[in-house]
């Protein structure tokens, strides 16, 4: 029953999509107010709730494990633990589609309530642009991916006991990239709506920027969470595999940051007005090409999903529907939309883009070594395309980029002169040029971990330079946020230049009581002991390991074999230090009472996801900042209206002159409406 | 921007929704080709695999007579489908040398006389040496050798029935 | 399973344990319960001399194991990646140059084997399309700024 009811919802919420999409469509073309246009945002919001509505129905059949419903009998066990019940119900093609689907109704509600601050016709556009990608997912849930189909006699029990799948990390990654995969769909129908109405204005990108921005920590979040979690869990220390699923999750965060950037432009200066609405429209094309790459299985990954050609055919099409569409739409549009107000080089804004062009270079890379072998096929070839490739030639691009990065926040909107910042450039070479010397000359590393641990040494100091001479409480939430992105970002760029550069490896066979050397630690395997778990059996290593005299401490990984299905993973072991990660992996045994032990010392490694982590954390703390000036210009119009004209003396006072920033100019020309947004 | 830049990333996206569509309408080729079908076998000399039956040497290959080399391990569960079929190529008269992957002779005996024993010969490739050398990437293949000692043709994975007449007719046209 | 509940449920998992076991004895689990040899000798071990572990290792990184998805020889629990780490490690040892090695498997199992894509007739996209990158790159940066300059 609750199944059905399920089901129903979802029809319902088709139905309100198609109604979204055609009023919406309607009224932009009669060009005035009709009947028709006042549908437009309830039937959002109410498709939103027939959404939640739904997937709430196929939370409670996974939740009592209604083993007539063939998702459930094919994906859920009744053993297993409550947690992993529910998130068994995303856990799989069909569910995960609903949740996608779902999130983004809810998205598409939140947009119809808050957002006021575009015109009404634009508004429409949008609304009409977001229910015409939705209706395409309600297709494909409800003719090819039914997540409420009924078996017609119950299963005796589910079939979804994977131990493997058992997982909290797994359970919650996929989510957080569909989350960051729809709010690109939402700023892809702003992006349609303004080209449709060809209203691309500063009060469209900063209505669109918190989509953008939100999707941008998710798909931050998610990508950093996705490593850490191939780190661990494939059990060889690596920790980035350029595999086509990791490409496909970074494809579209790299056109998020490009668009991210680019639309803080418009918002700010009314430049760049057709590049981001062309990034609006990629960042989206590369989730959905990511989804079908991922699902079709036309690219072989490591970590595969549940793959199926026919599926595979229908997010093409969707794929044909709305990215081709978009692109059409955008070939005959956009040479009537100006480009927008002009700049020099030595600006912030040529500084941006600058950011722009190199990242999107870096993304047709990643796009191409990724997409390279399926061409190949076409023509019986094979090829592989691997670190070797994407390291490199991404280098080339990255590496100007950052050097871009840690002056361009350092300049002038519109025009400034780099003599103006001299004094700060000639510091930050300095102190590149310093860091190569000494690396090279102190330690034997590579080309690429070499210019990785001078260029984030650079960034380090470069991150924090826009708050020079500035009173920190003063600074506006959202500089700290670009402060603290910026600066995970070298963050990052140590921990991936450290492993590369000084990483140790000793894989070592070991009899009990046997020491082996990696690093500075000396291991030993102390005992080897069978454990049972409830649905495995294991050989566990028990390794203590110390740095000379030092106190040991306790390593137990293990090489466990799952009954159901049959399987053997090794659960590696990491022991965390501040300077770095001791890892530990249990192998097979050598055969003469010893047994494979791989181990690796990883200096600072783990900075690579504390600065993932912090990249998202600048990301939320722009949000806030953005959010919050929102609130301030829609409540307090009066005081904001005489801040405004505070401000401009402030602005020109000499020692901040540099370090003027975004937020400023944002607050100066937003135009404040009394029916300005929270979003 | 001038017109007809603007069109660029529609053209893009057609060739690649082109070769997507076309990829996703053939069937997955999953195998790795051989490149040395056509050249040489390389050289090897490798143990019996099993007690019963002689090794086998590269440099018996090349005496005239072809013959069908069959990459097989008593351990792979497609070998054991692929059984009965190389039977009834011995039946018809193909001569069958296997090559075991890392394989213990116990095994491979055991193997044999559960599904059958094909083989004039069995050679056991401990470290997968002759796999690499003949770029056989997986269990099980058959390679056709010619009367010359070349590598005339590779089948990837198990042998059907319908595989078999293909098989004799490439062993016919290597004895030509 | 519930009907089952009564059991001890330690002693129902020891039972299907048990049966696990057997299943995998006999049958050969799919992944790599099945095979009896144990791992090559350089399989898993490194070589004594660090220079020749780090060339080896650095060769390993940008080799495809063949019977795996997508991942590198030396990030691979199989059978026949190991082997093949054992190898290369060999050929290594004995003083054969990394790339004399990569050609070696690049003329069985071509351009697929290795994960470092060389300039040939199959592969030069890869490198041109960059390079038309960096143009293209260059002249928006030219159009944008330098004219008005």
């Amino acid at each position: 029953m609750i199944a059905e009811l399920g089901l129903a919802a979802l029809w319902l919420a088709a139905a309100l999509a198609g109604l979204q999409t055609i009023a919406g469509f309607l009224s932009v073309r009669a060009g005035t107010t009709t009947e028709l246009g006042g549908l437009i945002r309830p039937a959002a919001v109410v498709q939103g709730v027939f959404a939640g509505l739904s997937f709430c129905a196929l939370l409670y059949v996974f939740a009592i494990t209604d083993l007539s419903v063939k998702l459930v009998a094919s994906h859920s066990h009744a053993l297993k633990p409550m947690v992993f019940k529910l998130s068994g119900a995303w856990g799989n093609h069909e569910g995960s589609m609903l949740l996608w689907v779902t999130v983004m109704a809810l998205a598409g509600a939140l947009i119809a309530v808050v957002e006021r601050r575009l015109p009404d016709r634009t508004m429409q556009a949008v609304l009409a642009a977001q229910g015409f990608v939705a209706l395409g997912f309600y297709a494909f849930l409800l003719l090819s991916s039914n997540p409420f189909e009924r078996l017609p006699i119950p299963a005796a029990e589910g079939m979804g006991l994977n131990p493997l799948l058992q997982d909290i990390g797994l359970a919650f990654h996929p989510p957080t990239l569909y989350f960051g995969y729809v709010g690109l769909s939402i700023a892809f129908s702003f992006a349609v709506g303004a080209l449709i109405t060809r209203e691309v204005t500063p009060a469209f990108a900063r209505a669109m920027r918190p989509w953008v921005l939100g999707a941008w920590v998710f798909l931050t979040v998610g990508i950093t969470a996705g490593s850490y979690w191939a780190y661990y869990e494939l059990g060889w220390g690596g920790w980035w595999f350029w595999d086509p699923v990791e490409n496909a999750s970074l494809m579209p965060w790299l056109a998020a940051t490009a668009l991210l950037h680019s639309v803080s432009v418009l918002a700010a200066r009314d430049a760049l007005r057709v590049w981001t609405i062309m990034l609006g429209v990629v960042a989206f094309s590369m989730s959905m090409l990511g989804t079908f790459l991922v699902r079709s299985g036309i690219l072989t990954s490591v970590h595969s999903f549940a793959v199926d050609p026919e599926r595979g055919t229908f997010i093409l099409l969707l794929l044909a529907l709305y990215i081709g569409g978009a692109l059409l739409l955008f070939a005959l549009r956009a040479s009537t939309i100006s480009e927008g107000k002009r700049f020099a080089i030595a600006s912030r804004e040529g500084a941006l883009v600058v950011n722009n062009v190199m990242l999107s270079a870096i993304l047709a890379i990643v796009l191409l070594g990724t997409l390279y072998p399926l061409l190949t096929e076409a023509f019986d070839i094979r090829v592989s395309v691997g670190p070797p490739y994407f390291n490199p030639v991404g280098a080339i691009f990255v590496i100007p980029m950052l050097l871009v990065m840690a002056v361009g926040p350092l300049l002038r909107w519109r025009e400034d002169r780099f003599a103006r910042i001299s004094r700060e450039m000639i510091v930050l070479g300095a102190i590149l040029v310093v860091a190569l010397v000494l690396i090279a000359v102190l330690g034997d590393v590579a080309l690429l971990p070499l210019l990785g641990l001078a260029v984030a040494a650079m960034l380090t100091v470069a991150s924090f330079l826009p708050l020079r001479g500035r009173k920190l409480t003063r600074v506006p939430i959202a500089t700290w946020g670009m402060v603290v992105a910026h600066f995970g970002i070298a963050v990052a760029l140590f921990g991936m230049a450290s492993e590369s550069a000084f990483t140790k490896e000793r894989l070592a066979a070991l009899a009990p009581g046997d020491t082996t050397q990696v690093g500075q630690w000396a291991v030993t395997l102390d005992a080897i002991v069978p454990v049972a778990g409830p649905n495995w059996t294991a050989i566990e290593g028990q390794l203590s390991a110390r740095i000379g005299d030092g106190e040991p401490i306790s390593m137990r990984p293990q090489s466990r074999t799952f009954w159901a299905p049959p399987q053997v993973t090794a659960e590696s072991v990491l022991a965390t230090r501040w300077n770095g990660q001791l890892y530990a992996v249990m192998g097979e045994s050598a055969g003469d009472g010893r047994w494979q032990v791989r181990l690796w010392w990883k200096p600072f490694v783990t900075l690579i996801w504390y600065g993932g982590l912090l990249v998202a954390l600048g990301g939320v703390l722009a949000i806030i900042g953005r959010v919050r000036d929102d609130l301030k210009n829609r409540s307090v119009l009066r005081r904001a209206a005489e801040r405004r004209e505070d401000m401009r003396p402030e602005d020109m006072r000499p020692e901040d002159m540099g370090s003027e920033d975004m937020a400023y100019e944002d607050m100066r020309s937003e135009d404040m409406r009394p029916e300005e947004s929270a979003l | 921007m001038s017109g007809w830049r603007l069109w660029v990333p529609l053209l893009m996206f057609a060739g690649f929704f082109g070769v997507a569509g076309y990829q996703l309408s053939q069937p997955k080729n999953e195998f790795i080709e051989s490149r040395m079908v056509g050249r040489e076998l390389p050289y090897f000399d490798l143990r019996p695999a099993t007690t019963d039956l002689p090794g086998i040497a590269s440099a018996q290959f090349g005496d005239g007579q072809p013959r069908l080399l069959n990459i097989w391990a008593s351990w792979c569960v497609p070998c054991i489908a692929e059984a009965p079929y190389l039977e009834q190529l011995q039946e018809q008269g193909a001569p069958i040398v296997g090559i075991a992957i890392r394989d213990r002779p116990e095994d491979v005996a055991r193997f044999l006389e559960r599904h059958g024993n094909p083989y004039v010969a069995v050679g056991a490739d401990d470290l997968s040496e002759v796999q690499f050398a003949i770029g056989s990437s997986g269990v099980p293949e058959t390679f056709v050798i010619d009367g010359q000692g070349r590598i005339t043709h590779q089948h990837i994975g198990d042998i059907r029935e319908t595989d078999v007449p293909v098989l004799l007719e490439k062993l016919r046209e290597a004895g030509a | 399973m519930t009907a089952l509940r009564p059991f001890s449920a330690a002693a129902l998992r020891q039972a299907l344990m048990a049966l696990m076991a057997l299943l995998m004895l006999s049958l050969g689990a799919p992944l790599l319960a099945q095979q009896s040899l144990p791992p090559a000798p350089y399989a898993n071990r490194q070589l004594d001399d660090p220079a020749q572990e780090a060339i080896a290792h650095e060769l390993m990184a940008t080799l495809r194991c063949l019977e795996c998805q997508s991942q590198a020889i030396n990030d691979s629990d199989s059978p026949m990646a190991g082997d093949m780490r054992h190898q290369v490690r060999i050929s290594v040892a004995s003083g054969e140059h990394p790339e004399a090695i990569r050609a070696w498997l690049m003329e069985r199992y071509g351009d697929y084997v290795s994960y470092t894509p060389q300039v040939s007739a199959t592969t030069w996209p890869l490198f041109v399309v960059p390079l038309l990158i960096l143009l293209v790159a260059g002249a928006i940066f030219w159009r944008r700024f330098a004219r008005r300059a």
